[in-house]
């Protein structure tokens, strides 16, 4: 093997050996500083109070798993319970009143109380949940 | 007319690599001075030349610490109520959480053993003679910064172990005649070990350490570079009486590759330790738990624990631990002040006593460690 393709092979091999070392290094950094993905709560169904604790035309945000959730009794008196987070920017809705939507304070979005977008910058309607009501508790699930 | 002295205008001509991204930092920077100082350092070489890797081993390996450090912050929650959990959800949630701790944990005793054999090398070597009495003053520091991480690092995982063990050391630095009920609730934030310990050993541990450190460790540094290597006494006399230099290696790139292979060598060691013992985690602390038996500290402070467990309680009327702690202390200070002590002829009488007191302190050292351990064993 003459002097040239030594050194090309020792260059190539000292090469790999540098590039594998950094790749050894990066590979468990990168890895670390991603985070598990959270474990959640695991809670599929949660009781909120009970059934005359809410009244009608009004909306409560309760904790549901690790995140917030609206509960709504319309005018008429009918139970429904929505995911809380916005889907524009993630902000946490509310109930309002006045103009009976549910509202977003962040960007002024509008979702009618079927939990569908009506108005502002939310490009979908939020999901919904079951409600049912349990020996006079009401009893929000997952999965509507 | 004299000639200006003010640095050179640039060449009209481009100069070749001018458009490679060193030579774009070159014409605004002007790294010739750098260059030149890079390709005239170089290392002596002698019998003894080994003992220079110990430096920048240690170096590496604090750096590693460094970087390990940063990661575990990202997950590593100060307060008593989350510190033990927010540790093993590192150990057993995120991916290499248990590789970057346990590399963490080892990495810290091989920087302390490291830091130990750098010294005590440049002690019988007596690289501390003149010009570089403040190349060791410095290292000394450095060596006092690097127990201090130790020792606020312990507690942060909140286990049983590291809670006693800082129990145990705050009330020795506590013990100090005068200063130590000040020391005591300083070093506490307040009079027991509690949550406001935790936080404040954490602000220590990442931020005023490393904020003490980084000015000594530059001054190190620089003074190893102002002075350059020491040669040991031996070969100094050997060449000035033969009128020649030792031979030389050329520091860029001979000698860092020796080092960097080094360091490659103390990465396996540290990744096989890590890998092989993981870091244990242990038990959550519990301040109305009584300490388990054979709480000790970790083993760089252990020739101390283990000499006041012999120091009587009372020696004439003075209390025998003060007395173990300001002999320590003296112990330290004249350690400390090594370069000044030591100023005869490096062949004399005295420096000869000097030396054999350095003796006497790495076999003390060794004995009372090895004792701890095997009454620990025993037990």
């Amino acid at each position: 093997m003459d002097d040239l393709n030594r050194r090309r092979l020792l260059q190539s091999l000292v090469g790999s050996g540098i590039g594998a070392s950094i790749f050894s290094f990066l590979y468990p950094i990168i890895n670390f500083i991603l985070p598990p993905p959270s474990q959640g709560s695991g809670a599929e169904s949660k009781e909120v109070g009970s059934e005359n604790d809410l009244k009608p035309n009004s909306g409560i945000v309760f904790q549901f798993g690790n995140e917030p959730a609206l509960l709504v009794r319309t005018e008429e008196g009918e139970l429904r319970a929505f995911t809380a987070i916005c889907t524009h920017l993630g902000c946490t809705v509310t109930y309002d009143p006045g103009s009976k939507v549910i509202w977003c304070p962040c960007h002024n979005g509008m979702f009618d109380l079927h939990g569908r977008n009506i108005a502002g910058p939310p490009p979908r309607p939020l999901s919904e949940y079951k409600v049912n009501l349990r020996n006079g508790k009401i009893v929000v699930a997952k999965g509507a | 007319m004299e000639k200006s002295s003010s640095p050179k205008e640039p060449e009209s001509s481009p100069a070749p690599g001018r458009c490679s991204p060193l030579g774009w930092l070159e014409e605004r920077l002007d790294l010739a001075p750098l260059k030149e100082f890079v390709r005239h350092k170089a290392v002596p070489v002698h019998k003894h030349s080994h003992w220079y890797y110990l430096g920048g081993m240690t170096l590496f390996l604090f750096l590693v610490q460094v970087i390990t450090g940063i990661l575990l912050l990202l997950y590593y929650q100060p307060s008593e109520s989350n510190a033990f959990e927010s540790v093993r959800f590192v150990m057993t949630q995120v991916r290499f959480g248990w590789l970057i701790r346990s590399i963490h944990g080892w990495c810290a005793n091989l920087v302390m053993a490291l830091a130990f054999s750098h010294m005590f090398s440049t002690f019988f070597l007596k690289s501390y003679r003149k010009p570089r009495e403040l190349t060791w003053v410095s290292g000394m520091l450095l060596l006092g910064l690097m127990l201090g991480f130790g020792f606020s690092g312990y507690l942060l995982p909140w286990n049983t172990l590291s809670y006693f063990a800082t129990m145990v050391g705050t009330n020795i630095a506590g013990a100090l005649p005068g200063l130590g009920p000040f020391v005591l609730r300083f070093l506490r934030g307040g009079d027991s070990i509690t949550g406001a310990t935790l936080t404040r050993f954490f602000g220590f541990h990442v931020a005023i350490l490393p904020a003490i450190t980084a000015p000594v460790l530059m001054l190190h540094l620089w003074l190893i570079q102002k002075q350059g290597m020491s040669l040991p006494v031996s070969v100094e006399e050997k060449h000035r009486a033969e009128g020649s230099k030792p031979p030389e290696l050329r520091f860029f790139p001979d000698f860092l590759i020796r080092e960097l292979m080094g360091w490659y060598i103390a990465l396996a060691v540290l990744a096989g330790l890590a890998a092989l013992f993981p870091w244990e985690l242990g038990v959550k602390a519990d301040p109305f738990a009584s300490a388990p038996p054979g709480i000790q500290p970790e083993w760089y402070f252990l020739f101390m624990f283990q000499t006041l467990k012999y120091i009587p309680a009372k020696i004439l009327s003075l209390d025998g631990e003060v007395l173990g702690i300001l002999a320590f202390g003296l112990g330290g200070v004249l350690w400390l002040l090594v370069p000044f002590i030591d100023r005869g002829p490096a062949t004399g009488n005295w420096s000869r006593r000097v030396r054999q007191a350095g003796v006497f302190v790495v076999i003390y050292i060794i004995v009372m460690t090895a004792v701890a351990y095997v009454l620990k064993e025993s037990r």
